[in-house]
């Protein structure tokens, strides 16, 4: 394995993602936490990946890694390993800090022993994420030291030595990285692999209980750790300043990957200006800060998303009395909308500079091209579970839906997703839709977000007695994020046998008294089990089980079994569109002469498109 | 090596785009040559449209100006006219011939453009290379090796600071064994197809 060689000095191809793995290595960290998501995925599955090796060879990876149930748990019991004085990285995505911070932000008074990286992975754009919120808040928020990486190679010295500072501090840290960071390979430079600790120590101590008069003696000592966090700062490696021609009084304040644009257009402009990398951008060392200010008569700060940087430094400018112009969000020049690129930066630069912006696109062309937005893949049992629902109760329906790949059941012809918040808000606004209005409630969550979050809304639905069908879509499996293990898989995130728990049994126990399990892909009996689960005066559940199709048929193959591929007979097909305008598979399509065809090489082999042929035209053709 | 080299690859998710633009990631450390490579995860690859891009040399980050590919790499014909802003006259753009009619071309909704028409279209933006990558991956013995003739497509262009070859014993370094003889097949289709 490339990412575990003990090469220092070698260089190698690692993504953003694989990087920070590697420098928590570098680092000796003993415990990694996580709850998956985009764009965060892939450092937990290093990990995995790692741990899985290891567990094959009968061998001890050296650490402990486990997918938690939600990334709270996943704060609590890395930060517990770190209490006792071990090192410990949780990462999550953006998001996943909303559900892990009712702990982080008491953490925060209490801190650590041994050093705790949580990594925050923000998503401007939101290219797989129902928001872009800008997580550098909750550095401010919690009063979290924060590094903010701009490349992979940087990622990993950041994680490396982020555990140092989070020692030196007894304090966890942040870091905060964004997808154009997490999913860019760069070349990396490998440094020697630490020992892990293995064996931590908890001692004893009044002040890890936070009563309200710990509270009220830990809260002072949080502001003294700011206090020597910004000395760190002050001298930190990663805050520099960098010359580009020959600098006079214009300044520029950036970090992040946004740093990236900014030398490349600066470069590109030939301009003659400064640049203040900000890589520990809090606290921010007010004193490197403060000279710099006094340095420039212009300032330009180029963050994306929120004008943290450009507010704190008015701030500072203010305190110093001194007068500089400032460039930024407020004086339109930046977005606080999306993710930057350098044709951003180059389009700002040209207006404040008054030069051409060097960078022109082609112009678009006039032929109009077919949107291609994802899709459930062929075969997805999930499909198969909204067809059999609409059956059911065709009209005056709301679906309320979730994280998951089964959020792409908003899409034509089956557009079953009405109302998403978050994680687990299915069932919980199921609840209220259904003291709101007079519709019937059939709600969707996956078998990993029921485990998640999903759990509280059923207990509330059965104690009200709401009138909702909760369906629980049970694919063993977190697929969206890449097919991680969840409670209810007899496997663990380190390949070892885990206990399995079963979603119509945690139903029971929350008191659910009309429960339906079914096979989707008995779409008869699923409209069935729908039915009677709607006829339910109360909290309904239905479970819907069958393997992400992805899984099954990789297993098939592994197993040698063939994956069956299925075509229509044209002369019994009568062009009813069942199968593509209601159950909408994207291997179905219409031939040049209006004929319907299966593309074979996307066909998945699951047969409900014969099911629900009314005309008994489609078939089994060959095995793929 | 002086200067930048940028490289756009495009196409569906499943076809080995950010396969492809990662071996050029590999290819350009083995030489010691300085790259950044973007890469699309998560939703996006549920059959969506997928753009990766590839930069070598004196480059801080891994995104593409406007107007800045020195190649465009695709998968498929109407992926390359989706990211068309890339290019300017000089561009190589390198596409393979075979659509993928997304599903909303399949219910009805919308319309997949006359194949000549894409063609004609990309013709007027840069130097366009069409290569029939589907039968040459065909003929060289398992569809999957459709990206490796596009690379080798790629290799024949002329656009990488490195020979042909680091790319080739990069490919084989990450395919199983029995899989060698087919992948180096198809690799030498691609760089036939562009210099015939």
């Amino acid at each position: 394995m490339q990412i575990i060689k003990d090469k220092p000095g070698e260089k190698t191809l690692l993504l953003g993602n694989e990087a920070i793995t590697r420098g928590a290595l570098e680092a000796g960290v003993d415990v990694a936490t996580t709850y998956p998501g985009t764009p965060s995925s892939e450092i937990a599955d290093t990990f995995s990946a790692i741990a899985k090796y290891f567990t094959k060879q009968n061998k001890d990876p050296g650490f402990y890694f486990e997918y938690s149930i939600n990334e709270k748990v996943a704060l609590e019991v890395a930060g517990a390993a770190a209490i006792s004085g071990l090192r410990a990285l949780t990462c999550m995505k953006h998001v996943g800090l909303n559900v892990a911070s009712d702990t982080f932000m008491t953490y925060m008074y209490i801190g650590c022993r041994g050093g705790h990286v949580i990594v925050t992975a923000d998503d401007p754009s939101c290219h797989s994420s129902q928001n872009e919120q800008d997580n550098r808040y909750y550095a401010l928020f919690g009063g979290a030291p924060m590094l903010e990486p701009s490349t992979p190679n940087e990622a990993k010295e950041m994680t490396r030595i982020g555990f140092e500072i989070s020692e030196k501090l007894q304090s966890p840290i942040l870091l905060r990285t964004t997808t154009r960071l997490n999913h860019v390979r760069g070349s990396i430079q490998l440094k020697k692999m630490q020992k892990p600790r293995r064996i931590g120590n908890f001692e004893k101590n009044p002040m890890w209980v936070t009563t309200p008069d710990v509270a009220r003696a830990r809260h002072p000592e949080l502001l003294k750790m700011l206090k020597a966090a910004e000395e760190i700062s002050e001298n930190s490696e990663f805050n520099k300043i960098l010359n580009i021609g020959k600098p006079f009084d214009w300044g520029i304040v950036t970090s992040g990957v946004s740093f990236n644009y900014v030398k490349e257009v600066a470069e590109d402009l030939k301009l003659d200006i400064r640049i203040l990398k900000l890589g520990m951008s809090n606290p921010l060392p007010k004193k490197m800060c403060e000279n710099f200010i006094k340095s420039c008569k212009n300032i330009i700060i180029v963050e994306e998303l929120e004008p943290i940087l450009e507010n704190q430094f008015k701030v500072i400018a203010y305190e110093l009395g001194v007068k500089v112009k400032f460039y930024g969000k407020s004086s339109g020049h930046f977005s606080r909308l999306f993710e930057y690129n350098p044709d951003i930066v180059a389009e700002a630069f040209s207006k404040i500079f008054k030069v051409k912006n060097p960078y022109i696109a082609a112009k678009t062309s006039d032929v109009k091209l077919p949107s291609r937005p994802p899709a459930l893949c062929p075969g997805c049992p999930h499909r198969a579970t909204y067809y059999a629902a609409k059956k059911a109760q065709p009209k005056d329906v709301i679906y309320p839906t979730d994280i998951g790949c089964y959020t792409l059941g908003r899409a034509k012809p089956l557009e079953m997703a009405d109302l998403l918040l978050c994680m687990g808000s299915n069932a919980g606004t199921a609840c209220g839709l259904a003291v709101a209005t007079d519709k019937k409630i059939i709600s969707f969550m996956g078998d990993s977000t029921f485990f998640h979050s999903g759990i509280p809304p059923v207990v509330n639905a059965v104690h009200h007695n709401h009138d909702v069908v909760i369906t629980i879509l049970d694919n063993r499996t977190t697929a969206m994020t890449g097919h991680q293990p969840h409670p209810g898989t007899d496997f663990d995130g380190m390949g070892r046998p885990a206990k399995k728990i079963n979603v119509e049994d945690v139903c029971k126990g929350c008191g659910v008294e009309h429960i339906e399990v079914v096979d989707p892909n008995n779409i008869k009996e699923t409209t069935e089990a729908f039915k009677r689960a709607l006829n339910f005066k109360g909290a309904a559940v239905v479970v819907s089980k069958s393997p992400c199709i992805l899984l099954e048929n990789r297993d098939k193959i592994k197993r040698g079994e063939k994956i069956l591929v299925y075509q229509i007979d044209q002369e019994k097909c009568r062009k009813c569109k069942t199968c593509i305008g209601r159950f909408g598979c994207p291997a179905l399509y219409f031939g040049e002469d209006g004929s319907v065809l299966i593309d074979e090489a996307q066909c998945n082999g699951c047969g409900n498109c014969a099911t629900i042929c009314p005309f008994g035209a489609i078939h089994v053709k060959e095995e793929k | 090596m002086k200067g930048k080299i940028n490289i756009v690859l495009t196409g569906v998710g499943g076809q080995g785009v950010v396969t492809a633009a990662n071996i050029i990631g590999k290819a350009a450390v083995r030489v010691g040559v300085n790259v950044f490579v973007s890469e699309v995860h998560g939703m996006a690859q549920r059959g969506g449209s997928v753009n990766c891009t590839v930069r070598l040399g004196d480059v801080s980050g891994p995104l593409v100006p406007n107007g800045s590919a020195d190649a465009v790499l695709s998968m498929e014909p109407s992926e390359a006219l989706r990211y068309i802003g890339y290019t300017n006259k000089k561009t190589k753009i390198i596409t393979d011939i075979v659509p993928v009619i997304p599903f909303t071309v399949a219910t009805g909704d919308e319309k997949y453009p006359e194949l000549e028409k894409i063609f004609s279209e990309l013709e007027k933006y840069g130097k366009l290379y069409k290569i029939d990558a589907v039968k040459l991956a065909k003929d060289a013995g398992a569809l999957v090796t459709k990206n490796v003739v596009m690379l080798g497509a790629l290799a024949g262009a002329d656009v990488l600071p490195f020979k042909s070859d680091v790319l080739l014993e990069t490919i084989l370094e990450n395919v199983p064994k029995k899989y060698i003889d087919i992948n180096k097949k198809a690799f030498g289709y691609g760089i036939k197809a562009i210099n015939p």
